[in-house]
């Protein structure tokens, strides 16, 4: 037991280091305040005019000092409609990402796990290859797919001059010589996309994979349709997979702020973008640590809710196979 | 025993020399001097110069604040030298000891930030202006109101920048860009929310490859960046507004708490020095308010730039940013609103 202590040791200490201690000091951010250190304005004994701070200390400058103290009052602008407004956005965004995910992440992981399919691993390794660059520098790669002097509109520009019926065609539709695909919530969105659906791949198609054969072997036998035996069989069992993904998309888009800085050139801010103004620009840590709080117990609900889906499922699960 | 004598009277030696060699530590921007300066001040002082770099006012400000380490010159920007002087962080400046200061042209001496000019010297300074494509727009664009015009619609980039769009927004709107009531800040927030279907993207550093790429016509930048990009792109040329502009400093500055004042001292003036400066120019790229450099520079080319030759009249009405303590707070409220409008 002892000697299992002291294994733990190392993690313990990093635990406590870089996640308890950060923890708490933006708890103690978002619940204080820095306001200016009161202060009298007296005559020194030639003349001059002083200042007597309220610890004591006399100095002739105007006072600057502050001094960190309770309050609620961050939690207050924080429910201002401005930032509901973009905290919701956030969550809608987040909530489109991952759905998105799910709709062409599952299929491609069933895919990948058919009995049939050859190579496997190999488009497992080509999934996650793009994931080992950097994604800022993907997310670049696709603004210059995009943007008005990108690489889309050039081609379609090509087209146009080579089709005369293609290019009637457009701009029959009222569609200018530049199409904006870029700087619009949309375009956020396929950033996104793009940059987490891997992590929805990878953990549904791992659970798939690990599904037991003998079960669809069996339903096959009892005269289930292979529809049926994914209803039955493939899906519940993949289940933890799934919510496993999407918690891996959803907590990073809730969260994310140089996606949407990139693709949306600014103008569909997300909560993240706000705070990391306060940390940054608006050099406001306070209100930065009490948004991140309630992005953080946003993000915890989520959290909760799809653990009691994964709960439930497990108790029928059991029930099914008995 | 004998190579322990040996070995101690190495020790001996080497701290000795330790001892003896001048010192000073400088603390500036990252990428802001040419190292070879360095090099020639030590050849020339006998002075060891100890560099080390930052990349924002405020890692600089905290290092200086908190009082655990010193340095003996510093290169903080105006609104930060006016924070440091209300904070008693900095030191008046002998000008006995720094004879080059008359290179540096007075026009760029007693700004707000410093207006006795006690504090600090000018090191190097740069305007807000528009960068526009020469292919894109149909007139020059010398007022502010290019950024209201509809013609550009979807086809101009502001900056995502609290104070500075804010500051642009104020001026348009005829306020002091350091205006802090609520009025003028309102006028302000409702002239970007106006603006807003207008603009194609809030951009910072992306704004250099968009132009470059000729993504818009039209964008407010700051002259570092126009410079870049006019490099790279020939379509491209750069114009401070008739209605004024913000005009900002860095500027060299001794530290309350210094070790070495007389070797930041010759430092300082080394700077200040023509050949030194226009080095450094030619390093930097950021236009220098040091008159006898632009000399050795040529004036010609040296003015040859709209980012280093503003006309005076404009120049003049130019502003720098104050430092606004609390009320910075104010500017990211209503930033937060225009930007969350949809």
């Amino acid at each position: 037991m002892k000697h299992k202590n002291l294994m733990s040791l190392p993690f313990t200490l990093w635990a406590v280091i870089f996640i308890v201690l950060p923890l708490c000091l933006i708890v103690w951010y978002g619940v204080t305040l820095e306001i200016p250190v009161e202060y009298t304005q007296i005559t020194l004994e030639d003349g001059s005019t002083a200042y007597k701070l309220e610890d004591g200390t006399i100095q002739t400058q105007e006072p600057w000092q502050k001094k960190a103290v309770i309050s609620f009052s961050n939690f207050k602008r924080m429910v201002e409609p401005t930032y509901l407004k973009l905290l919701i956005r956030s969550l809608r965004v987040a909530l489109l990402t991952t759905l998105i995910c799910l709709l062409l992440g599952y299929p491609v992981a069933l895919i990948l796990t058919g009995k049939d399919f050859k190579h496997p691993s190999l488009w497992m390794m080509l999934i996650i290859l793009p994931m080992w660059m950097n994604f800022l520098l993907r997310t670049y790669s696709w603004m210059s797919i995009l943007e008005n002097s990108g690489i889309l509109n050039s081609w379609i520009a090509s087209l146009r001059e080579a089709i005369p019926a293609f290019d009637q065609f457009l701009s029959d539709r009222g569609v200018g010589n530049k199409i904006i695909f870029l700087y619009n919530e949309n375009a956020v969105i396929l950033g996104m996309v793009y940059n987490y659906l891997s992590f929805m791949i990878m953990p549904i198609y791992t659970v798939i994979e690990k599904i037991d054969h003998s079960l669809l072997e069996a339903a096959a036998d009892l005269g289930a349709s292979p529809s049926k035996s994914f209803l039955r069989v493939t899906l519940p069992y993949s289940l933890p997979g799934v919510l496993e993904g999407v918690t891996m998309v959803f907590v990073p888009a809730v969260t994310t702020f140089v996606i949407s800085q990139l693709m949306g050139g600014g103008k569909v801010p997300l909560i993240g973008d706000v705070i990391q103004n306060q940390f940054g620009k608006s050099s406001d840590w306070h209100f930065g640590a009490s948004l991140s709080l309630l992005v953080m117990v946003v993000v915890l609900a989520f959290m909760r809710g799809l653990h009691s889906i994964d709960k439930e499922e497990e108790v029928q699960k059991e029930v099914r196979i008995f | 025993m004998k190579k322990l004598a040996v070995l101690a009277a190495l020790l001996a030696v080497f701290l000795f020399t330790c001892a003896a060699a001048e010192k000073i530590s400088v603390y500036n921007w990252g990428d802001y001097i040419d190292q070879e300066t360095i090099e020639m001040f030590e050849k020339e002082t006998g002075i060891e110069v100890e560099y080390m770099v930052y990349e924002t006012n405020e890692d600089m400000y905290a290092k200086i604040a908190n009082g655990k380490s010193s340095y003996d010159v510093i290169f903080p920007s105006d609104y930060m030298v006016e924070r440091m002087i209300r904070e008693n962080l900095l030191q008046k400046i002998n000008w006995d000891n720094i004879p080059n200061v008359v290179n540096i042209d007075p026009r760029f001496m007693h700004q707000a930030y410093d207006p006795e000019s006690q504090y600090s010297v000018p090191y190097t300074w740069g305007t807000m202006g528009i960068l526009y494509n020469k292919s894109m727009v149909e007139e020059i664009p010398t007022s502010w109101k290019t950024l209201q015009d509809e013609r550009y619609s979807m086809n101009m980039l502001m900056l995502n920048s609290p104070r500075d769009t804010i500051g642009i927004a104020l001026i348009m709107a005829g306020h002091s860009l350091n205006a802090t009531d609520a009025a003028a800040l309102e006028e302000a927030k409702q002239l970007l929310i106006e603006q807003k279907p207008l603009v194609l993207a809030y951009v910072v550093d992306e704004v250099k490859d968009k132009m470059i790429a000729g993504e818009a016509a039209v964008a407010l930048v700051w002259s570092g960046d126009a410079t870049f990009s006019m490099a790279e792109n020939d379509e491209l040329d750069y114009v401070v507004p008739e209605e004024g502009s913000n005009i900002f400093f860095d500027a060299i500055c001794i530290p309350a708490n210094a070790k070495n004042v007389s070797g930041a001292e010759k430092f300082i003036d080394f700077l200040c020095r023509a050949d030194v400066a226009a080095k450094n120019y030619e390093y930097v790229g950021y236009a220098i308010p040091n008159k006898a450099a632009i000399e050795v520079l040529g004036a010609d080319e040296y003015n040859a730039s709209p980012v280093n030759n503003p006309p005076q009249e404009v120049l003049d009405k130019c502003e720098v940013f104050k430092y606004l303590g609390e009320e910075t707070k104010l500017y990211d409220q209503v930033w937060t609103e225009i930007i969350s409008e949809y």
